[in-house]
């Protein structure tokens, strides 16, 4: 029989205002096992905690209930009070008597009553608690990052830095990602690529970062601390190590047709490529879907012209398996497809481009050599009008339900660039709401304005017309005029809504981290944990957890690193002992608690068991304590009743019901 | 008849619409080509019923000026759908002045130059249900 103590928290008027503690404390000594009660003002102050410690002392207690706030508040609280003065901390549980109870009711006799039944449950409970210890086990100091954006990059030279190896691995040919594709930043108009590059380089110089690029996770397996990750090393078919990385081969290559990745495809390149000038590592890769030795046999250009011998058409994917303490996922974003946009002529007319591909335009590395011109005809524009959030903030189906946060920015900085370079041009934007929070950037969007002469017009876009003469009609609204306003354009930017990276989907499954409607991964907790993933070992960076500029991106990226940095720090994990326990000796091994457990910490063991004299050898469930989470599906779905969970076993579920039903 | 608020939650219930999710971007002004023949603007619906301001609307040259070309339904990110609001609103109007059914044999009578095509277009499809 346990020797239970019941605390009764009034939680200053929080509790006491609706709750009678006193009656609490006197009903719940009538309660099997209970040898002391009593409420005070602050359970969780300095005081509380030591009353519950001399009580553990003088009555001898071996478990503890607390009448008081939500576990999630001060159960860590209570179990170390307790832990000091001698008890195991899992012979403490709460009673919720305020978010569940006072918070809500406000007739007094009824929460009472409420109450004393909570108390009663948690009473039962603890009767059939048993002292449980954690677990150990070990950290891997190795970190890998999936994305080799800026998010990517900043995240691996934090964890480098702080002197833990670090793996990017990149999907693309280069490490870089979307910011290596932009022109200039907002709010100080310098040039991207001239403080990324610098990042770049410094990550491939690191003797603590590995980045492996036109590489892709395939497949991870183990859990916090002891990852082991399969990395797909694409065929290049360029030896890394003999490339000199001259270029011959690129401008040799016949085979010029490939729409350009980096280019958003409004040029093409050599099948034979590097993405971009500044690539790291560059080292070129063959497109085996565009290159004629792939395609006819009949070619071999590059494998003619290259110096150094580096062509190998033989080479083959590679498996890397490695192992890992932490997974960083920094997979960034893309622009959504405009087809279900038809009323804004994108698919119809060269001239109606996307902000990203506007980007490219006004790079002289971008298609035009940074020459503000026509995609149609290459002729220079004098009418230049932006939409904004196409995509953005629709709860239609076509387009995605949120902000998509950058675009307000990025537009004010196209159009002041434009006006600044090319001051015969006008531009002209329509807005529904201009929104310009963070540092200097309101004063950005008014410089747009007032400095640069830039028309703002409040209002949506109806429709965008392809005229014959291959200029562009725009019909939209001036809400604040009350107008309908046509205007003729030679070139219309939409600025399109962005999207989480869509391969996140694959690797979110593979980490078993959730991710929400619109594909973004989800954080531990919205406020207090925005750069973890509920799954432990698992941290998030940079837009693949939502819209961010690169500022925020780089923020989060250190706190997404500091976070890895601190579990890498240690050498052992204490595992949490609430984990699901098969009875060997129920278990008929029929593989139904391993297909439901969601972190796929359930394998099977052939294993010689002693039942009631008879000894065999039987297929049985064993759990990883490691990465048993604890949720307890596969003691719902274990037919022969194997599976319990300790700490949450269902005799003791039970218990708690009965004595609430009582 | 009835009173201002009672006609705003009919003119709801008929066009299944939620002025609420309005956020005035105005894409059903800057779509809708009777514009410039309309006193109270398609962006502008939302606002008279959610006002209770229906005796306006009911009034209003809009609601014989839409053409019904649900150019604004189709292209609203919210969802609103404006047209249905003005098609509800017509329909308010045609249903007080005691025309509650309306039978295809019906039809050669009612046709007026004056009467917008799409007002039996409109009427026909929610009366025949």
């Amino acid at each position: 029989m346990q020797r239970i103590g019941v605390f009764v928290c009034h939680c200053g008027s929080n509790i006491a205002a609706t709750v009678d503690v006193k009656k609490v404390v006197e009903m719940v000594q009538m309660e099997p096992g209970v040898v002391h009660a009593e409420d005070y003002q602050y359970m969780c102050s300095e005081a509380g905690q030591a009353k519950i410690a001399a009580a553990i002392h003088e009555k001898n207690l071996t478990g503890i209930v607390v009448c008081s706030c939500s576990p999630r508040m001060h159960e860590n609280t209570f179990r170390t009070a307790a832990q000091r003065a001698g008890l195991n901390p899992y012979m403490v549980e709460i009673a919720n008597i305020r978010e569940h109870c006072s918070w809500i009711h406000k007739d007094m006799e009824e929460a009472t009553k409420k109450a004393v039944i909570l108390a009663r449950a948690a009473i039962a409970k603890v009767n059939l608690n048993t002292p449980l210890q954690p677990g150990e086990s070990r950290v891997t100091k190795r970190a890998l990052v999936i994305g080799g954006g800026i998010a990517g990059i900043q995240t691996a030279l934090d964890i480098a830095d702080a002197g833990y190896e670090v793996d990017i691995v990149e999907k693309t040919p280069s490490i870089g990602g979307r910011m290596s594709q932009l022109d200039k930043t907002f709010p100080t108009l310098d040039c991207s690529a001239c403080i990324l590059t610098p990042k770049m380089v410094e990550a491939a110089a690191h003797e603590k970062i590995k980045i492996y690029t036109y590489s892709e996770v395939e497949k991870v397996s183990g859990f916090v601390g002891d990852f082991t990750v399969d990395i797909r090393k694409k065929a290049r078919s360029v030896d890394a190590n003999k490339c000199t990385g001259c270029g011959v081969c690129q401008e040799k290559c016949p085979s010029k047709k490939a729409p350009s990745e980096f280019n958003r495809g409004l040029n093409t390149r050599s099948a034979i490529y590097t993405p971009f000038a500044q690539a790291i590592p560059n080292v070129p890769v063959i497109d085996r879907d565009a290159c004629l030795k792939f395609k006819t046999g009949k070619c071999g250009v590059c494998e003619k012209v290259c110096q150094a011998g580096a062509i190998d058409y033989t080479q083959q994917d590679e498996i890397v398996t490695e192992k890992y303490g932490a997974i960083v996922v920094a997979t960034g974003f893309d622009t959504i497809k405009l087809d279900n946009y038809d009323e804004y002529a994108y698919n119809q007319s060269k001239d109606v481009i996307t902000s990203l591909e506007l980007e490219r335009i006004m790079n002289a590395a971008g298609p035009t050599k940074g020459h503000l011109e026509r995609l149609s005809d290459g002729k220079h524009p004098h009418e230049m009008v932006f939409i904004q959030c196409v995509g953005s903030r629709c709860s239609d189906n076509r387009g995605k339900s949120y902000c998509s946060k950058i675009c307000c920015m990025y537009t004010a900085k196209h159009a002041m660039l434009i006006r600044d370079k090319y001051p015969d041009v006008n531009v002209t934007v329509f807005y529904i709401d201009v929104r310009t929070p963070g540092k200097n950037f309101d004063e950005f969007y008014r410089r747009a304005v007032e400095e640069y002469g830039v028309n703002y017009i409040k209002g949506q876009v109806g429709k965008v017309i392809l005229k014959p003469n291959g200029k562009l009609l725009v019909q939209g609204s001036d809400l604040l005029d009350n107008k309908q306003i046509l205007k003729e354009a030679d070139m219309v930017v939409l600025a399109t809504a962005i999207e989480p990276e869509p391969s996140v989907r694959q690797i979110a499954t593979m980490l078993t981290a959730s991710i929400d409607t619109n594909n973004f991964l989800t954080e531990a907790h919205p406020k207090l944990r925005p750069v973890e993933s509920p799954t432990a070992g698992v941290f998030l960076s940079g837009v693949c957890q939502g819209p961010k500029d690169i500022p925020e991106t780089v923020a989060q990226a250190g706190a997404a690193a500091v976070k890895a940095i601190g579990l890498l720090a240690k050498d052992k994990l204490m595992t949490n002992p609430c984990t699901a326990k098969a009875d060997e000796l129920m278990c008929n091994g029929c593989s139904t608690c391993a297909n439901v457990c969601p972190y796929g910490a359930i394998s099977y063991e052939e294993k010689e068991v002693n039942d009631h004299g008879i000894r065999e050898t039987r297929r049985i469930a064993v759990v990883n304590n490691a990465l048993c989470q604890g949720c307890g599906a596969c003691t719902v779905a274990c037919p022969s009743g194997s599976m319990d969970l300790q700490g949450f076993s269902n005799r003791q579920i039970i218990a708690e019901v009965d004595a609430i039903c009582r | 008849m009835s009173s201002a608020k009672n006609q705003a939650e009919k003119i709801k219930e008929i066009s299944g619409v939620n002025p609420l999710k309005c956020m005035k971007c105005g894409k059903c002004s800057a779509s809708c080509p009777a514009f410039n023949e309309m006193d109270i603007k398609p962006h502008q619906f939302v606002s008279y019923v959610q006002n209770g301001d229906i005796e306006a609307l009911a009034n209003s040259k809009s609601l014989w000026k839409c053409l019904s070309c649900f150019a604004c339904v189709e292209r609203c990110p919210r969802d609103v759908q404006p047209g249905k609001l003005i098609d509800a609103a017509r329909q308010l109007v045609v249903r007080q002045k005691g025309q509650t059914g309306l039978a295809p044999e019906e039809i050669p009578e009612l046709l007026d130059p004056e009467l917008p095509q799409q007002l039996l277009v409109s009427a026909f499809r929610r009366y025949r249900r």
